[in-house]
């Protein structure tokens, strides 16, 4: 009795889940069907064809973008990633009534609506007279980013048996040597991981860079944003469908290697 | 030996370590948010800009129902975006956390690409489905169930079904968390027990995964709160939200002490939401 | 330790790329803040070419936009393109750099009506570059009579097929001429008229767009758009059967000007812009490119029939006569802020 309940129950879910997975790559795959489309007019399908893949090489201010989002990107999760490495083994080594206030302020910019923190960050630069620019947009990046590589070495930190550096200290290494040579190797796979994380996070954002670029410092969201805004359809599907296939193959790849690491332990 | 000298030069080292991410996290974080919090209580400028005399009257602008409008019907999209999230997101988890371990690797992974796409592509995917002449339309036409298309785009419900795609996996990440820790044989015992899957699933199933309900609700809820692109985009400028509102009255009508205001009004509403979370016991959501 | 090494290294990789396509001397790279129907990058690179100088385009979409971005810091342009009347407001915030006019040649050769501009008589910060109205396009095949009032744009018969600017000062311009106003009028009960009006018309509106509305047009998505002359002469040439109508009542004339930011870093460079953009030649090509009347005199006879024959380009001499120019309105444009949010949010 249970046992076709349970089938039925299974098979409803089943749908249920099917339906929501529709739902969310729909979209997406009409996007990229059609890039596809000869027509200007997404109305009609005209053919297939490349010209829009074509159009969106010849577009010098889209490569100007891209540019700009890695310099950022790279430049911002460097600095994230080495503030929020020390940060994450200094809380853990704080006694812990210390520990939870400032546990709370470091996990803030993760919650805080990135609208404010673009406003604040914008009329912070106005009164202290920094113009917008390239700086501005991966200070903004670095500042958000800081959390997120926090969190993640955190929480691999907790796990790590504590008695391991200690008894590298114990034989003689200074408390920065053991940490060197015992504690950072094992954190080494979090680090990178985060630092992946922040790079990922700081290419995609928007809002934050939206409220405090300046000029020359167009990032690829703000290009698509602008695209989106003029209604040049056909660029923007094949630019989207470029977009989602790059996502889909680096969390492939992210999956890859986190599998060839489970299986290696 | 660990005796108190070695305490104290690690409680330094701390100090040390903890300094860099402190200072840029401080001068580039909290002392922004402060300057929000300043300019909030100045005036503006004859055409825009700030004048450093001291008034409430942003505040108590903000108290006009033609702003508490705003706040009202984004508190009413957030929160019916986070029901749609849960009621579809709630079967998906339940489904891939009780699947064979293989199966849920792939299970996950499928929820997460849509996840890692930019979220403008996103937003615009469904900019070409709502149109006129979009996707859903020539769908709707095709089975004969219109003979014109509907105007969905550019409308509060457009709004909220880009909100729900937006956050959908949000929810079904910690959903998946909690109902994985569920112990089967409570639900097997549960069914045995109560007549219908209704009763098991409101007596037993939710309360016993409400941590994970709690996470996913607020990890919806509180983004939808001050979302911006999905309103800007999906909204067609003609109703506010309030992360819309914020950016109407800093880069549109440039009265930066009122933006500061509403800015700090959302900032409270998280908070209390956040408060309200913590009270009610729940976990850390990180 | 090696995720930093090679992220350093990377940084350094594309921080060098950056550094050997910019000329130590930064004055290889000019920065334009130009509206976002104002992209043409073919007819920048005659003078890319000439100079050896880099164009980067950024874009805006509405003169407050513009101010905002100037405003709060974004400074390092070297030229953009305000509209005649947030010249003015530009003028008094002290935004604005003087301009050497000797070395601005082609700037002698202003269409009449576009010279000496009540804002800025004697050219001493800004030059006309573009000039054009505001009024209706609309789809001939759809709207059988053609339309010659604002009231077209408060027809119920097409509900949501109607799109506005998403312009504040546009959208009052439009609604007070058809009550009847000024467009720059500072009275308060006018202007709560007015807002009164643009409420009652909100359900009609499919959205306001300063930015695809030629698309909506094209597409269908709209049959009447509220809009500027260049962009519905981007839509009839995508669809033969849109058309292009300055309402009866009265429209605005505008005139984008060219300028040069206080904090702009390379003045001469930017004045040496500003005089490729008004050559006559390069001129007529943006005229033709970009479906917008030029402000120079002599390029109107260069460029192709079919464009200087369009009314939705070149305004016709017989409609000059409805026009009205905005200017700014002061203190009263706080009003106009408020009617404006309000309009947007209920």
């Amino acid at each position: 009795m249970t046992g076709q309940a349970n089938d039925v129950r299974r098979r409803w879910l089943l749908a249920a889940s099917l339906g929501n997975l529709a739902f969310l790559y729909a979209p997406i795959v009409v996007l990229i069907a059609f890039s596809f489309n000869a027509a200007r007019l997404a109305a009609s399908w005209q053919g297939f064809s490349l010209r829009w893949y074509e159009a969106l090489t010849r577009d010098h201010a889209l490569m100007v973008a891209l540019q700009n989002s890695l310099l950022i990107a790279v430049a911002s999760t460097a600095i994230a990633t080495l503030l929020g490495v020390s940060a994450a083994v200094g809380l853990e080594r704080l006694p812990q009534r210390s520990r939870a206030a400032l546990d709370g302020a470091f996990l803030l910019p993760l919650v805080m609506p990135e609208v404010m923190m673009g406003v604040a960050l914008l009329l912070f630069f106005v009164l202290i007279k920094l113009p917008l620019g390239l700086l501005t947009v991966t200070i903004g990046h670095a500042a958000f980013n800081v959390p997120v590589v926090l969190v993640i070495v955190r929480a691999r930190l907790r796990k790590l048996d504590p008695s391991l550096e200690e008894a590298a200290r114990d034989l003689g290494a200074t408390p920065w040597r053991a940490f060197r040579r015992v504690t950072l190797p094992l954190l080494g796979p979090a680090i990178v991981g985060a630092s992946v994380l922040a790079f990922t996070v700081s290419l995609d954002d928007f809002v934050v860079t939206f409220f405090t670029a300046g000029p020359g410092a167009t990032t690829l969201p703000l290009k698509v944003y602008s695209m989106i805004k003029t209604g040049i359809s056909p660029e923007i599907n094949a630019l989207s469908a470029i977009l989602v296939l790059a996502s889909m193959g680096l969390v492939a790849l992210s999956l890859a290697i986190q599998q060839r690491q489970r299986l290696s332990q | 030996m660990t005796g108190r000298p070695v305490h104290h030069t690690i409680a330094r080292q701390s100090a040390w370590l903890l300094a860099p991410a402190l200072v840029w996290m401080g001068v580039f974080f909290l002392l922004p948010l402060l300057v929000v919090f300043l300019i909030s209580f100045a005036s503006r400028g004859a055409y825009g800009g700030v004048e450093w005399t001291f008034t409430l009257a942003n505040y108590r602008d903000l108290a006009d129902p033609l702003y508490l409008y705003v706040y009202a019907r984004s508190f009413g999209l957030a929160l019916a975006t986070t029901a749609f999230c849960l009621c579809l997101g709630f079967p998906l988890a339940y489904y891939i956390a009780k699947a064979p371990a293989r199966w849920q690797g792939i299970w996950l992974a499928l929820v997460l690409i849509p996840f890692w796409t930019n979220f403008l592509v996103r937003t615009y995917a469904w900019i070409n489905v709502l149109r006129a002449d979009g996707l859903l339309n020539a769908l709707l036409m095709a089975l004969g169930i219109i003979s014109e298309p509907i105007d969905i785009l550019y409308s509060d419900l457009a709004v909220l079904i880009g909100l729900v795609y937006g956050y959908l996996p949000f929810m079904v990440l910690p959903l998946y968390a909690a109902i994985e820790r569920l112990d089967d044989s409570l639900v097997d015992a549960a069914r045995d027990l109560y007549a219908s899957g209704w009763a098991v699933l409101t007596r037993v199933i939710v309360p016993l995964t409400k941590p994970g309900i709690v996470a996913g609700c607020l990890l919806v809820f509180i983004p939808s709160l001050g979302a911006y692109i999905t309103p800007d985009l999906l909204g067609g400028a003609r109703s506010m939200m309030i992360g819309t509102f914020i950016q109407h009255e800093y880069l549109v009508v440039r009265d930066w002490p009122l933006g500061s205001a509403a800015s700090f009004v959302l900032m409270a509403m998280v908070v209390a939401g956040l408060w309200g979370y913590q009270r009610a016991g729940g976990e850390r959501p990180l | 330790m090696m995720p930093f090494s090679i992220m350093a290294f990377l940084c350094a990789a594309i921080l060098a790329c950056q550094a050997s396509s910019d000329d130590p001397a930064r004055g290889r790279t000019l920065y334009y803040f130009t509206w976002s129907d104002y992209v043409g990058p073919e007819l920048l690179e005659s003078f890319e070419r000439q100079t050896g100088v880099k164009v980067v385009v950024d874009t805006f979409s509405s003169n407050e936009e513009l101010l905002a971005k100037l405003q709060s810091g974004a400074s390092g342009y070297d030229v953009t393109v305000p509209s005649d009347f947030m010249v003015s407001v530009m003028m008094q915030q002290g935004l604005l750099a003087e301009l050497d006019l000797a070395k601005i040649p082609n700037a002698k050769l202003l269409a009449d009506g576009l010279q000496h501009l009540p804002v800025d008589p004697d050219h001493r910060y800004s030059v006309p570059y573009l000039w054009g109205t505001v009024g209706i396009g609309y789809d001939s095949s759809v709207i059988r009579t053609p339309p010659d009032s604002w009231a077209a744009l408060w027809d119920e018969r097409y509900k949501g097929k109607i799109s506005m600017l998403n312009d504040q000062r546009e959208v009052f311009g439009a609604v007070l001429r058809s009550l009847g106003q000024s467009m720059n009028t500072r009275d308060p009960a006018v202007i709560a008229q007015a807002k009164a009006r643009l409420l009652e018309q909100k359900p009609l509106v499919k959205t306001y767009t300063s930015d695809h509305f030629d698309h909506l047009l094209a597409s269908g998505e709209v049959v009447l758009a509220h809009g500027w002359g260049g962009p519905v002469a981007r839509a009839m040439a995508l669809k033969p059967s849109i058309k292009y109508v300055v309402p009866k009542e009265g429209a605005t004339i505008w005139a984008d000007c060219l300028v040069i930011p206080k904090t702009s870093r390379n003045k001469t460079l930017a004045l040496q812009f500003i005089n490729y953009l008004l050559d006559r030649e390069v001129a007529a090509r943006t005229s033709e490119r970009l479906l917008f009347a030029s402000a120079n005199r002599e390029a109107r006879n260069l460029v192709r029939a079919d464009v200087r024959d369009n009314p939705a380009v070149y305004p016709p001499d017989a409609v000059l006569g409805r026009l009205e120019w905005m200017s700014d309105v002061g203190e009263a444009i706080r009003l106009y802020d408020r009617a404006w949010t309000e309009l947007k949010m209920k």
